[in-house]
């Protein structure tokens, strides 16, 4: 009944284009922290006001990051925590019970802060959603902000990222694969494609749940 | 995970997911306003209690309620079970009237495992329900094994390499045969505890150690649990007297000072005070009773979670 | 009466030889026989031929129970698995504790003629354990009772035990014990051991059955009476059985085919087709049965064939009923574990299906040679057809086998009672 997260190594069959490297996605991080810095109005003194939640598995490394880039930039540590939404998904029962990942908010909660939802690659929108469902049963923030590392478009629902680091125009079929070195030992961004045109449709599941 | 009747069935693995599970739930309700989940919305859960028990029921209860699922409860009184109608008619009544999962205590041995065999061939529109056995007779009760394995890896950290003693009623302890194979699958050292008429002709057989010297073994446990002790068996002979049981093997204030610092007192309740524990013994912060009753909840959602939330083929 | 003639049949799996039947006994047996005019032909080509099973201990349910099974049906049952004598035991509604019911199962169990039916009539009345049932009349009434039992309990009073032994010697009938000391197998489910331990099924120790045993042969050999053991189901038993065969005490042991085969390995479904009293015990119990049976120590095999209705056994297994049928597959069961086991030729089968139990019941026309001038009374066997149990197959009401869908070798191919042809290829001769 076990459901693990597949290892995002090379696979057969598969071709893969790196579309960031490890300096590229170093880079990319500092860049979005920037953009929180500069639209949340971050200070040192209202750093408390702002929390950075990792959506697991990989949100949850690059909101540490970001949250790091943060405080390296400004002298003021936002708040970091993780968000499980998988009692909130709506394709539970599409796939065998998965595993659940740990929550964890920061002290004092979510109440009247501004939290910034961070998660590796955003495509049909559901995780956010899902996210969204859960962030409402543990309070109420004063506003909600979604950040990511890819956003690679067929969106299913009326959500947008306020923070991109790349945006990747993909075929359906296509797998967007972010590795980070607290996950998968090295950090990169891959694009595979089938090697053959009429796998197209696929096995496997797309890469980026979101 | 299709049906839960019996620890034996679960692998180091899959028991070790139900508490993570547990453990994770437990996490993500804490200091909630809304203790409520969406994930099993839609599921329908019937707990069917041929036995008296409020505490195990409610905990089954509240654990679907905080999933969201639509729980029914059938007790053997108000229902047409006490018309005298079957167990299998029962539950092809249930399974027609659409529950997805059954949560059957039944005071027959392998009662749950014949409503699994029978979902089988009751021919029905939809699949059959999940069978969650909240205990059958003297065999087993597998969520009470998981609420307190989950208990002491709270406690003790861990599980693999700890010595478990448990003390009493063997014999007649659907609590110590799910917990014999649940804690040595997870690592664990059982030793049984308990005058030779309370252990059962083929406890040898077991993947446990057996004393009747409950002093001897204080010393080397990191947890005891006892076990009730029910009245009708003092009038079975199988000891002579409530006060020579209790002489031998009450958990009384002496014997937990011989027990290590960090060890851990359980007790599955209803609690027998005096007779097989001290009043100072079951209150003194030793005792994880209250913490066992917690997580009877959060391990329950986890079980209602891994056989109902995911898709159906995986759960054939 | 019309004549059969039986070509080239094995009797015992001697050579083949003809056998013609005419009047009821065996007029000729020899090679190349004519068959006489308007004679029916069965062309054995090798069949195997044994004097008529008989069964010690066959439940027909009849009176009361004919939701399970009625004396027409279970002699049906009996005839097909190639039996021509079954004693039907008395727990029934009413009990036959009396002339009245023992006549009325004698009478119908003629009227059906498959099978010589005779009752066995109760040790106390109504089952009770407390005063001895009217021995005498049951035995001089013309249902003539043999075998008198309390079966399914235990007669566990010593003194009422004693009483019916003694008396019983005057009467030249045997006394059936069922042998379990209750106050050993109080809430008793399963053998006490390590399976039962495993289940959280109460333990049904051995020795209620072994104790029984021992303290049945002493008070036999003080009144010098005739001791039968039903369905002994322990090695410890068959121990004391032959210590007391060897000091000269009249008792004599039956085994049931399911515990010549069937283990409590079984029972881990917890589906209660395989519950039964005496359990299923262990496969070191198995294996001393079945070497008991062919020593002689255990001196047949009886069926204890137990109909039981759907409901009884279709629930949970401490609220079914115990017992199994048994008729229409205990040759094949005792060819799988006697015979292709090398433990017992056919003449052995002979003993242990016919002879000895017609000898224990003290029938003068069963289990009688296959000899000129002999009982017409036989049984022909295909030993190289293999079968496949279906329960809705079987000629009993009930289907409580615990053999379904089970591939067992050997076959009746027709079943002679006094020359008539009572089955035939898996066909009642109504």
């Amino acid at each position: 009944m076990a459901s693990s997260w597949r290892a995002r190594g090379d696979q057969p069959g598969v071709v893969s284009t790196e579309l960031l490297s490890a300096a590229d996605v170093a880079r990319t991080i500092a860049r979005i922290a920037h953009q929180i810095i500069e639209k949340t109005s971050f200070e040192p003194s209202n750093a408390a006001d702002v929390v950075l939640l990792g959506l697991p598995t990989r949100g949850v490394p690059l909101a540490r990051r970001l949250a790091a880039a943060i405080a390296e930039f400004t002298g003021g540590a936002p708040g970091v925590g993780i968000l499980d939404a998988t009692l909130y998904r709506d394709d539970l029962r599409r796939r065998p019970a998965r595993s659940l990942e740990p929550t964890a908010l920061p002290d004092g909660g979510v109440d009247d802060r501004l939290v910034v939802l961070v998660d590796d690659v955003l495509f049909s929108g559901r995780t956010v959603r899902a996210a969204l469902d859960a962030l409402r049963d543990h309070g109420r923030p004063r506003a909600v902000q979604l950040a990511v590392l890819v956003d690679r478009g067929h969106r299913e629902l009326p959500i947008r990222a306020d923070y991109v680091g790349k945006n990747v125009p993909t075929a359906r079929a296509e797998q967007i694969a972010v590795l980070l070195t607290e996950v998968d030992g090295r950090d990169a961004v891959l694009l595979r494609r089938p090697q053959e045109a009429d796998r197209q449709g696929g096995t496997g599941r797309p890469g980026g749940t979101g | 995970m299709r049906h839960l009747i019996s620890t034996a069935d679960l692998d180091a693995i899959s028991a070790n997911l139900l508490l993570d599970t547990a453990e994770r739930l437990k996490q993500a309700l804490l200091g909630r306003e809304v203790r409520k989940l969406p994930t099993l919305r839609g599921r329908t859960v019937v707990t069917l209690f041929y036995e008296d028990s409020t505490r195990t029921r409610v905990s089954f209860e509240i654990a679907g309620k905080w999933m969201s699922a639509d729980v029914i409860n059938v007790s053997a009184r108000g229902s047409s079970v006490a018309k005298g109608e079957s167990l299998r008619d029962t539950a092809a009544t249930l399974a027609a009237a659409g529950a997805d999962c059954v949560i059957i205590r039944h005071p027959a041995s392998g009662a749950a495992q014949r409503l699994v065999d029978w979902g089988g061939s009751i021919n029905l529109a939809q699949r059959a329900p999940s069978v969650v056995n909240a205990g059958d007779g003297i065999h087993e009760h597998p969520t009470q094994a998981l609420l307190d394995a989950a208990t002491l890896r709270e406690r003790l950290g861990s599980i693999a390499g700890r010595r478990i003693g448990i003390v009493g009623d063997v014999l007649h302890s659907r609590v110590a045969r799910s917990n014999v194979f649940l804690l040595t699958t997870l690592g664990a050292e059982v030793v049984l505890i308990a005058p030779p008429t309370l252990l059962p002709v083929g406890v040898a057989d077991w993947p446990c150690q057996v004393g009747h010297h409950l002093d001897a073994e204080l010393a080397g446990l990191d947890a005891v649990m006892m076990l009730r002790v029910q009245a009708e068996r003092m009038r079975g002979g199988f000891f002579p007297s409530a006060r020579e049981y209790s002489i031998g093997y009450a958990l009384t204030q002496r014997r937990l000072d011989m027990l290590p610092e960090h060890a851990v007192v359980l007790h599955p309740g209803p609690m027998v005070r005096g007779m097989e524990i001290a009043s100072l013994v079951a209150d003194s912060p030793r005792s994880a009773v209250l913490e066992q009753v917690r997580n009877g909840v959060h391990v329950r959602m986890a079980v209602l979670y891994h056989l109902l939330a995911g898709a159906p083929e995986d759960r054939g | 009466m019309s004549s059969i003639l039986i070509k080239s049949a094995r009797p015992y799996g001697d050579d083949p030889v003809d056998v013609v039947l005419r009047d009821g006994v065996i007029a000729e047996v020899g090679n190349r026989l004519a068959a006489p005019s308007g004679a029916e032909v069965i062309d054995a080509d090798g069949l195997i031929a044994l004097p008529g099973f008989v069964d010690l201990h066959t439940h027909l349910r009849e009176p009361g129970g004919e939701d399970a099974e009625t004396i027409e049906t279970g002699s049906a049952a009996a005839a097909l698995g190639g039996f021509t004598c079954v004693f039907a035991m008395p727990n029934t509604d009413p009990v036959a504790d009396s002339a009245v019911v023992v006549e009325y199962v004698y009478r119908r169990g003629r009227e059906v003629g498959l099978v010589d039916v005779h009752p066995v009539g109760a040790v106390t009345v109504g089952l009770a354990g407390e005063r001895l049932a009217e021995l005498g009349t049951m035995a001089s009434c013309p249902a003539g009772v043999r075998m008198f039992s309390d079966d399914g309990k235990c007669v566990h009073d010593p003194l009422l035990m004693r009483r019916a032994l003694e008396y019983a010697t005057a009467l030249d009938v045997v006394i059936a014990q069922h042998a379990e000391d209750p106050r050993l197998t109080g809430g008793a489910q399963a053998h006490e051991g390590a399976v039962a331990a495993r289940l959280g099924l109460t333990g049904w120790p051995a020795t209620a059955e072994e104790t029984i045993v021992a303290r049945d042969c002493a008070l036999a050999r003080e009144a010098g009476a005739a001791l039968h053991v039903c369905h002994v189901s322990s090695a410890h038993t068959v121990a004391v059985l032959r210590a007391a065969k060897a000091a000269g005490i009249h008792v004599s042991a039956e085994v049931t085919p399911h515990h010549l085969l069937l283990t409590d390995a079984v029972l881990s479904s917890y589906d209660p087709i395989n519950k039964v009293n005496p359990p299923l015990r262990t496969g070191a119990d198995t294996a001393a049965m079945r070497a008991a049976l062919a020593e002689g120590v255990i001196d047949c095999v009886a069926t204890d064939h137990a109909p039981h209705p759907p409901e009884a056994k279709d629930c949970e297994w401490a609220a079914a009923r115990s017992g199994m049928l048994g008729l229409q597959t205990a040759l094949s069961v005792l060819v799988h574990t006697m015979v292709e086991s090398g433990l017992l030729d056919w003449r052995g089968m002979a003993r242990v299906l016919s002879e000895r139990p017609a000898q224990i019941a003290g029938l003068a026309d069963q289990g009688r040679p296959l000899e000129v001038g002999e009982p017409a009374t036989l049984t022909l066997i295909d030993p190289d057809a293999a079968w496949t149990v279906r329960s809705d197959r079987l000629a009993s009401v009930a289907t409580n086998t615990p053999y379904e869908g089970m591939r067992l070798p050997a076959r009746v191919v027709a079943t002679v009672l006094r020359g008539r042809v009572t089955a035939r290829d898996g066909e009642v001769r109504w």
